[in-house]
């Protein structure tokens, strides 16, 4: 007997590995062209990196390499100064996806799912079969360990090619070598204008960057003060749906519901839980490996009609407003700088904080559209700006009043450099390539408050910069038509030369005094004493080669 | 003798180098212009200045016409001094070579000089300057004794001036007159002059016929009222039937107007008499008519609320009134719908006899 259609299609059926799922869907990574997997693989080293030395409480001190192997092969070369990785765990964070310390908590991080860094991995033996050399050191007195990986990918497991013990000059650290396939810009969506805003972001940091032309570009720390540290916290109940409950549940070793609650999530005291209980007639007392599905649900819909305090905000830290300026200032020589730093708030559960930096006037254009920076979790976010909820806020806020030009749902026009940032304990982004911010409403409202409060701040200048310019115009119009009353009094009273010239002096005079001194409200491009004018045209420089490619 | 006009020059010149030497703000003091600062003096016969005054002080928004004020002071101060004297649009071009002091029109150089005369009480002719609009035509029994380009006596006949007329001067102070004529009838048109002079109108009725040619130029006015002064005659007003016949043309010569104030006492023709068009005429002739246009009936109302002459004159009120029902105007010439002699046949011997039909 032939077999049935069913049969025939079962035998297509099989488990597909995570791992096979990225290789064919590449780009929900981040690898979806050459030139943007080049700066993936950079940002996600780095961005490893960093949280590394934060977590350690070290300075970080960051080089990254990138040669030029051939025609379209690059070698991306990322070192730092970490507490390092044990011997153990590399193979796993290095060759094999979604694994990693960060997504199973609540603590703000540049990393989040444990993905990337095994996803360029990935890619890198995908596109030129080579493995990552990866070498790791987490004590002077250790040796340092080197290993050269891929990943199993239908099993999404490493393969170990090479495991030996090398001597590095290094006190810890790690370095990440992968070739991959790439293409190489200077500008615009470019690793050098990802370091930069890095560097600005980070005034903590040290980046020694090489790029593929071999030329050093060096982004020395602005400040030896680390960000605050931050804690972990807890998830809480709002943030919470049913599959995540019903897998918390399970893996609790709480023995009762109540327990479970009070001690699973933030802000959930004895009485709250005994009162999402009852709500939900669930009793508290029984064992949270009990709880069935439809306990779950009732749980769930307990927990939203349950008045729970939100969760402590102080998890989060903020770049601050000082350093927020000081940034902008390095990067754009403006005229007037202004930042705002928001009280946290709270989407979902979840809390986060909203920062606005704004610079005006000076070099920029007057009729370009605004520059938006955009931040999150101190990471620069260089691609889908039309898809991020910041380029949403900025767009549907107002900027008219403030000084700006604008039409209708674009950016505002004007010579407006625009920085948000958002840190969280969980940024919501919009694929797992960490490009833009997805639009929870509660976001978007925290964005516009801000961008609305460093607005105002800017419209104060605007609105007295206008003021000037008008007077000095009024002025411009008596200072024509002084020495033509000078004139008329000389002509009818034959006045001489100096009589008519202490005319006008007087008469210039009187001016003044009745129409006040006036602030010289003129761009001093000198006046900015932190403006790094190297620096600023790093990532900005077109050259002919990138644009006939684009 | 020290020109007082050049003493007015400097004093007002001195008085503003003086404050700003004390470090004052400097100030320039003019009458206003306006029909809002006169009232009519019945028993004179004329609008006189009520002394509101306006101060410029020297500030932004002044500055400008600070300047040109002076200039223009300066500039009479020169004509004066030479004896010579300009047109207002020459001194208008001669304002060009001012750099950023220049008139951009000739309003506002007319303007500023009309600020002088009203500041310092004088005739135009005083400060320098004359009109370039054209002074009237005369034809009739009149003889004018003026003077020619040498200085010896001429004698002009306006009865010898064929289908031409005589041209009114731009200053008549110095004419003398010999005339055995009833009256004067100042026109407003010159087509209906020309009419009247062709067929010898001012034969049969023993006048002096004037033409206007629109609002009466101040020579005209004086010549009008020194004529008809000196000679003992009475004056009839001949305009189209509509409230700028009535009011600018009409009233201007009869008792002055609001923008030169200053000067009305000479320049202005107090015995004057409205004989028509009246719109009692526009319905009693029959006359063909066109409406009146948003610009005439705003110029009604204002005369019926502002104007001093009309709210002294019920007769005026009522006649403005009685239009501004009808909707219509009438132009002198629309008597020609009754042949193109009618006028000077029918419309006028009626109407010169008749004084109940009259304006006041």
């Amino acid at each position: 007997m032939a077999p049935t259609i069913a049969e025939e299609m079962a035998r297509k059926q099989r488990e597909i590995s995570i791992a096979e799922f990225f290789e064919k869907n590449r780009h929900l990574l981040g690898f979806d062209n050459k030139r943007k997997a080049l700066l993936t693989a950079v940002k996600e080293a780095v961005d490893n990196a960093l949280d590394a030395c934060e977590e350690a409480n070290i300075i970080p001190d960051i080089i990254v390499e990138v040669i030029e192997m051939g025609s379209d092969r690059y070698r991306v070369i990322v070192e730092d100064n970490g507490p390092g990785i044990v011997k153990n765990q590399i193979p796993k964070i290095f060759a094999k996806l979604l694994y990693g310390s960060k997504f199973h908590r609540l603590k703000q991080s540049r990393g989040q799912q444990g993905i990337g860094i095994s996803a360029s991995v990935m890619y890198s033996q995908l596109t030129t079969g080579r493995a990552a050399r990866i070498l790791s050191k987490i004590s002077p007195n250790k040796p340092a360990h080197y290993y050269e990986l891929k990943i199993d990918t239908s099993k999404n497991k490493p393969l170990i090619l090479k495991d030996e013990e090398r001597e590095w000059d290094k006190p810890h650290g790690t370095r990440v070598e992968l070739d991959l396939e790439g293409s190489y810009i200077k500008a615009g969506q470019s690793i050098d204008n990802y370091l930069k805003q890095t560097a600005i972001i980070n005034p903590h940091v040290t980046i020694t960057y090489v790029n593929p032309k071999a030329e050093q570009i060096i982004f020395p720390r602005a400040t030896e003060e680390m960000p605050r540290q931050t804690s972990e916290i807890k998830p809480h109940p709002y943030g919470v749906e049913l599959g995540l409950l019903l897998k918390m549940l399970r893996n609790t070793p709480f023995r009762t519901l109540q327990a479970f609650f009070v001690n699973e999530f933030s802000r959930v005291g004895a009485g709250t839980a005994k009162l999402i209980c009852e709500q939900a007639l669930v009793p508290p007392s029984i064992s949270p490996h009990k709880v069935t599905r439809e306990d779950a649900e009732k749980l769930i819909n307990a927990i939203q009609k349950t008045k729970i305090i939100s969760p402590p905000t102080d998890c989060i830290s903020p770049i601050g407003e000082e350093l927020l300026e000081k940034g902008l200032r390095k990067e754009v020589n403006a005229e007037y700088y202004c930042a705002v730093t928001r009280n946290p708030s709270v989407y979902r559960g979840n809390p986060f904080q909203v920062e606005v930096g704004i610079a005006y006037g000076g070099d920029q254009s007057q009729n370009e559209p605004a520059t938006l920076l955009r931040f999150a979790n101190r990471v620069p976010l260089l691609y889908q700006q039309g898809g991020c909820a910041i380029y949403k806020s900025v767009v549907q806020t107002n900027w008219k009043p403030y000084g700006l030009n604008q039409s209708n749902g674009a950016l505002p026009i004007g010579p407006v450099t625009i920085a948000v940032h958002i840190a969280s304990v969980w940024v919501p982004f919009t694929s797992e390539s960490k490009e833009a911010i997805a639009h929870y409403p509660e976001i978007i409202s925290e964005i516009k408050l801000a961008l609305q409060e460093a607005g105002r701040k800017l419209q104060k200048y605007t609105l007295k910069k206008r003021r000037v310019k008008e007077e000095l115009k009024k002025r411009s119009y008596i200072e024509k038509y002084i020495p033509h009353v000078a004139i008329g009094l000389k002509e009818i009273l034959d006045l001489k030369k100096y009589e008519t010239e202490n005319i006008e002096n007087e008469l210039r005079k009187m001016l003044e005094k009745h129409r006040g001194k006036l602030e010289d409200m003129g761009f001093d491009p000198s006046k900015n004493i932190d403006f790094d004018e190297e620096l600023a045209r790093i990532g900005k420089e077109e050259e002919k080669e990138t644009q006939e490619e684009q | 003798m020290p020109n007082k006009v050049l003493m007015q020059i400097r004093n007002t010149a001195l008085d503003v180098y003086n404050k700003i030497k004390k470090k004052k703000q400097p100030t320039l003091t003019t009458p206003i212009r306006a029909l809002s600062n006169v009232t009519y003096n019945v028993k004179a016969g004329f609008f006189e200045l009520n002394g509101k005054m306006k101060t410029r002080t020297l500030t932004a928004s002044t500055v400008k016409s600070f300047a040109q004020t002076l200039r223009m002071m300066a500039l009479s101060k020169e004509l004066i001094k030479n004896n010579d004297i300009a047109t207002k649009r020459e001194a208008y071009y001669v304002s060009k070579n001012w750099g950023d002091a220049r008139f951009n029109e000739q309003s506002d150089s007319d303007s500023v000089m009309d600020d002088i005369e009203a500041m310092f009480g004088v005739n135009r002719e005083q400060i320098g300057f004359i009109a370039d609009e054209h002074g009237g035509d005369v034809a009739g029994k009149l003889i004018v004794h003026d003077k020619n380009e040498k200085g010896k006596p001429v004698r002009i006949d306006c009865t010898k001036m064929g289908s031409g007329a005589y041209s009114i001067p731009t200053s008549v102070e110095h004419l003398k007159f010999e005339t055995s004529a009833k009256f004067i009838l100042a026109i407003e048109t010159k087509g209906m002059f020309e009419r009247l002079n062709r067929h010898g109108f001012w034969k049969k009725a023993n006048c002096i016929l004037v033409s206007m040619g629109g609002v009466p130029s101040r020579a005209c006015r004086r010549f009008i009222r020194k004529l008809s002064d000196e000679k003992k005659l009475p004056v009839y007003v001949f305009c189209d039937g509509d409230f700028y016949g009535y009011m600018n043309i009409y009233r201007t010569l009869k008792v002055g107007s609001g923008n030169a104030a200053h000067i009305n006492e000479y320049f202005c023709v107090p015995k004057a008499k409205f004989i028509g068009i009246t719109p009692k005429d526009i319905e009693e002739y029959k006359l063909p008519t066109h409406p009146l246009k948003e610009v005439d009936i705003k110029r009604g109302k204002d005369a019926l609320k502002n104007d001093p002459f009309v709210l002294h004159h019920k007769e005026w009120q009522k006649a403005i009134k009685k239009q501004l029902q009808m909707k219509v105007r009438a132009e002198q010439q629309a008597l020609a719908k009754w042949g193109l002699n009618f006028v000077i046949d029918k419309y006028l011997p009626e109407k010169l006899k008749n004084p109940k039909t009259w304006l006041p």
